[in-house]
């Protein structure tokens, strides 16, 4: 098989946020009943992570669960384990009604770190990213495309986007941060 | 800008976040129904001046379908619920009605 390779291969500009791409993640599509035990079973078995509600991310030893939509999450982990991974939450599911499809190289992942990372997506998104707190996901757009954000810590930023706007997400957020466009308010 | 809650994220999401679907509650007419109801199925609505019910779908969120309660001329959004329903639910209707008195309800 040919080297996995992400979508801008770690493309990063230093304006007055850092924008960064993450590399390889491994991402994983769940949808089922999310108030099931059997879920809330399998999820705990392959990251660690508890059930996240709504519009949260929670986090375990082997990845982050984000919550998408009342029937998705999204699994956060390693690239290299992804496969693994879903046919372990598959075989946990059981006969349960759901689908664990392997996501990772349909996306794209940007880090946004600064001080002001709450303001370069604020920038772009209808979203308000003042109440934003670590643990919380919003799943919104960014100018002209769907992106999904949540942040790891109170100053960096993860920014979950289709891998076939990669190039346009990047130049957005690097666009957003360029020094000089400080705007101050978050 | 119309700011519309969604039912399923509890996210207060804007207009750009959505996209209309138009008037909620329609009966569909499909086969073997006659032209007359066909029609009215296809083209006729209420466009009203005033208290609207709509659908609208969270498309760049969690791309839930769900219903909305607003004033077309004010703009006010009297409240929005799931689209698991025939109807507006009867709170709803009655939170308008209490409003609007001279509103001639939903139907």
């Amino acid at each position: 098989m040919s080297n996995a390779v992400s979508a801008l291969q770690g493309a990063s500009f230093d304006g007055y946020c850092k924008v960064e791409e993450a590399g390889l993640t491994g991402m994983i599509t769940l949808r089922g009943d999310l108030a099931s035990k059997g879920v809330a079973k399998a999820v705990k078995a392959v990251t660690g992570a508890a059930m996240p509600g709504q519009g949260e991310v929670t986090e375990g030893d082997k990845g982050r669960v984000g919550w998408m939509s009342p029937d998705e999450l999204l699994l956060i982990v390693d690239h290299a384990e992804a496969p693994a991974i879903v046919d372990a939450a598959t075989a946990s599911l059981g006969d349960e009604h759901s689908l664990v499809v392997n996501v990772s190289d349909a996306r794209a992942v940007y880090r946004v770190k600064g001080a002001a990372c709450r303001e370069i997506i604020a920038k772009l998104a209808p979203a308000d990213t003042s109440v934003m707190q670590p643990g919380m996901l919003r799943r919104t757009r960014i100018a002209q495309v769907p992106a999904a954000f949540y942040l790891e810590d109170d100053e960096t930023a993860v920014v979950v986007c289709f891998r076939s706007v990669a190039q346009y997400a990047f130049d957005l957020l690097k666009d957003a941060a360029q020094p000089g466009g400080e705007v101050g308010v978050l | 800008m119309l700011i519309l809650e969604c039912p399923y994220c509890g996210v207060m999401a804007d207009e750009t976040d959505l996209h209309g679907g138009g008037e909620a509650h329609l009966k569909r007419f499909g086969p073997g129904s006659s032209d007359d109801e066909f029609e009215t199925y296809l083209f006729h609505r209420k466009n009203p001046k005033g208290v609207h019910f709509e659908r609208w779908r969270h498309v760049s969120g969690c791309g839930k379908w769900f219903h909305a309660a607003r004033n077309t001329m004010t703009l006010e959004v009297y409240g929005t619920y799931p689209a698991q329903t025939y109807e507006p639910p009867k709170e709803l209707v009655a939170k308008i009605k209490k409003k609007h008195p001279e509103w001639g309800g939903y139907e």
